[in-house]
């Protein structure tokens, strides 16, 4: 108990500013920050495996995230049977195509000594492969893309609930680290983190331009939801009544009927959506314990402290006999495919798919502050990463109001200064990530939770 | 006629914007590369380094403008740029000073120098966005072509017409200048030559006697140069936004990779290489066939390999094969 008192102490305190945030601005922003803070804390998670455990730099957690979104639209969008009447042959056979031609280059691998000659085989191979493909995909392209393109305008999905898509998330991403991590797990630490970090930039040019499977940058709204709508709601005694009494002491104090009538109807709205939220608070928490709980073991069994011989010195791990590579592929996959189950969450709670606003700030490098803020090595520390600077990225604008008011007291408001600063604003929150950032790496380069490790 | 027309075409829609848009690449790879051959590190705020150059010189710009001075047919930023430079050198140097010092004289890992570059990124962002604002500034202002597309076509009599900017012109000039001072700078002076030995082997070079805070400084001096000039010659040529600087990172970077990382010849190269793959594979190229082809051959597609929109997977593509195949780039990297 003792020892953990400051894993405790840092908690309580996130949460005690999470719940200032319900009481002085509203429990709505409150709840939408604490189930963000829960999606990325089980992006931490992952980034926190591959660079906690393994000392895997993993600049694509974006490319990743983007398949998880992917897979929660592929899952739960009804299909679309004109799309696949016009062109779904073409394109089924096209992604036969692609299998053919991933099978051969795999066997020309396996038949020939590694020479010029195999590689120009395989360019060859490659490229006619291309080819071929575009000319059978093009038209049914084509065909899927003129169907109804204001609503679809692509095959659809398979119409089952969303939550499926969390698992075939995190298949996707781990899938996509699988064939990254065999062709450049091999590089240097800073060569890795580039080609990571190119290879998502890949991923997200292909979701953004490939209008059939994704709809692009049209994007795909109205997804279904594992939490009841709240116009439902709205309608549903049961529902009426819990917040009757839950304001009762409020609405009591009314007299007229009503004016007391009104006053239900906005709490009753306001209940609705806190009631939505409170429900995928709920299922992201049973996620995070569960992965929380996984890890913390997988950290604590043998094969943690293999990875962390493996990250400390990967020679003499080597030479006891650890399979280095085929360890680093594992945990580029989990970790990976963790990462593509917060995709998944994340559309799932937006309701929407927008290739357009996967960015790298957003989606990569603010995940790695958390990581190295919250403590690298440190299941908790990681997850108190994601929920304290996602908290800052969201809260920085009030606060840099604020600052920019008081500092700019004497000055009258409309002094080109002052405005120009307000309207700045939304900026401010690159401003605190980065100072924290180089603080913590400076003064507390383990983070504010740092790695415990005990030896028994 | 036909097959000048079609070398014209080619000319004006991928060899000069391709050029162009190389050196602009160029100046920024050579950046990448030097702080990586000389202090070691993958500089993640490359991007915002150049939009923070790119920034002052607009504001001094709008400064010079506003006095009145103006160079005629030349954009009045040709002035601007040598005061920018001197304050990104300062900004630099402050840089290095209170972030990067402490983790070169605790020898960390480059690994946590590239995770500290990553925070002066954002800080760098978010100062450039407080200053000036996220949204599309143009400040070009002189004379904005050279030759124009319909003088071109009188001019010659042919179909195709050949349209070339100025500030095309201006950014190919200021690059082979620039380069060229650089790598006299780097080969003949004996400043340049102790960079190289310092960037080829720190101990040894330390033990002839170099001084490494001198190095460290020049390298900074030098980088505020081409952070400056390479985003400000972009910034002329299309518009300034701190956004595409950001993303502009992604292809410089392939471009320092591709041309070997820590030469500064193989990145000044690798830049080219970058910029005439991503316009060669996603150019249409129906107009240059129905030239060439005779009339019952011509193709009834567009005949464009890629999309437009994979012009970056392009470069990023390009950079997975080198380093797979590679992975000390083209030009063998890795000597200064």
């Amino acid at each position: 108990m003792r020892k953990n008192l400051n894993v405790i102490a840092a908690y309580t305190i996130m949460m005690g500013l999470i719940i200032l945030v319900g009481i002085f601005q509203s429990w709505n922003i409150a709840l939408s920050i604490f189930n963000l803070c829960l999606i990325s804390a089980v992006m931490t998670i992952g980034a926190n495996i591959q660079w906690g455990y393994a000392g895997l730099i993993n600049f694509g957690i974006m490319g990743y995230t983007a398949l998880g979104g992917l897979a929660a639209v592929l899952i739960s969008v009804d299909p679309v049977q004109e799309a696949w009447s016009a062109g779904g042959s073409n394109i089924l056979l096209s992604l036969l195509l692609i299998i053919g031609m991933v099978l051969a280059v795999r066997y020309v691998l396996k038949k020939y000594e590694k020479s010029k000659v195999r590689t120009y085989i395989i360019a060859t191979i490659i490229i006619a492969g291309i080819i071929i493909i575009r000319f059978v995909s093009e038209p049914g392209i084509e065909a899927i893309e003129e169907v109804d393109p204001a609503k679809t305008g692509f095959l659809g999905g398979f119409g089952l609930p969303i939550i499926f898509s969390w698992i075939v998330g995190a298949l996707f991403a781990g899938g996509l680290a699988f064939v990254i991590g065999k062709v450049a797990l091999g590089l240097r630490a800073d060569y890795l983190a580039i080609a990571t970090l190119l290879i998502s930039e890949i991923v997200i040019a292909i979701i953004k331009h490939e209008d059939w499977l994704t709809r692009g940058v049209k994007n795909v709204i109205g997804l279904k939801r594992p939490a009841p709508y709240e116009v439902n709601l709205q309608q549903t005694d049961w529902f009426i009544n819990l917040v009757e009494k839950f304001n009762s002491s409020k609405l009591n104090l009314i007299r007229d009927l009503t004016e007391r009538q009104s006053a239900l109807n906005q709490f009753v709205i306001e209940g609705s959506s806190i009631f939505v939220k409170l429900c995928y608070s709920g299922l992201f928490l049973i996620v995070v314990i569960i992965l929380l709980i996984l890890t913390q073991k997988a950290l604590y069994s043998p094969w943690g402290r293999m990875m962390r011989a493996i990250r400390d010195n990967e020679e003499a791990a080597n030479a006891m006999g650890k399979n280095v590579v085929k360890q680093h592929l594992l945990i580029f996959v989990l970790g990976s495919a963790i990462v593509g189950i917060a995709g998944a969450m994340l559309v799932t709670q937006d309701g929407l798919f927008t290739p357009g606003s996967y960015r790298p700030m957003r989606y990569t490098f603010l995940i790695w502050v958390m990581v190295i803020v919250g403590g690298s090595g440190n299941n908790f520390g990681a997850i108190l990463g994601g929920f304290v600077v996602w908290f800052l990225w969201i809260e920085s604008a009030p606060i840099g109001l604020y600052l920019v008011n008081l500092t700019t007291a004497g000055l009258a408001d409309t002094h080109f200064l002052k405005v120009h600063l307000i309207e700045s604003v939304p900026y401010f929150r690159f401003l605190m990530m980065g100072i924290g950032l180089l603080l913590i790496m400076r003064y507390r380069p383990k983070g504010i939770l740092p790695e415990k490790i005990e030896i028994k | 006629m036909d097959y000048i027309n079609a070398i014209v075409l080619l000319l004006n829609y991928i060899f000069v914007p391709a050029l162009a848009y190389g050196s602009q690449l160029a100046l920024g790879a050579i950046f990448v590369t030097l702080i990586y051959g000389i202090l070691r590190f993958a500089n993640f705020a490359t991007g915002d380094m150049m939009s923070f150059g790119t920034m002052v010189t607009i504001l001094f710009t709008w400064y010079f403008q506003s006095l009145g001075i103006s160079l005629g047919i030349l954009p009045t930023a040709l002035i601007a740029i040598p005061f920018a430079i001197i304050f990104m050198v300062g900004y630099m140097l402050l840089i290095d000073k209170f972030v990067f010092k402490y983790y070169r004289i605790s020898k960390s890992p480059p690994v946590q120098l590239a995770m500290v570059s990553i925070g002066v990124m954002f800080v760098t962002q978010a100062v450039v966005r407080i200053i000036i604002g996220p949204s599309d500034r143009r400040f070009f202002d002189g004379e904005k072509f050279l030759i124009k597309a319909g003088e071109f076509k009188e001019m010659t009599g042919l179909n195709e017409g050949l349209a070339i900017k100025s500030t095309q012109v201006i950014t190919i000039i200021v690059t082979l200048i620039l380069v060229s001072a650089l790598f006299w700078f780097l080969n003949k002076t004996k400043t340049g030559k102790s960079m190289r030995a310092y960037s080829d082997n720190e101990d040894l070079a330390l033990l002839s006697g170099i001084d490494p805070k001198k190095i460290v400084m020049i390298t900074w001096i030098i980088a505020g140069v081409l952070a400056t000039i390479g985003g400000a010659l972009y910034g002329l040529d299309k518009s300034f936004k701190p956004f595409t600087y950001f993303n502009n990172m992604l292809p410089i970077f392939a471009a320092a990779i591709v041309g070997g990382i820590g030469n500064p010849f193989g990145a000044f190269l690798g830049g080219y290489v970058i910029a005439f793959s991503e316009i060669l594979l996603t150019y249409a190229y129906k107009k240059f066939f129905m030239y060439l082809l005779p009339e019952s051959l011509e193709p009834n597609t567009l005949v464009q390999l890629l999309s437009t929109d994979y012009k970056f997977a392009v470069s990023f593509s390009i950079l997975v094969i080198v380093l797979l195949y590679r992975p000390s780039g083209i030009f063998k990297g890795k000597i200064l």
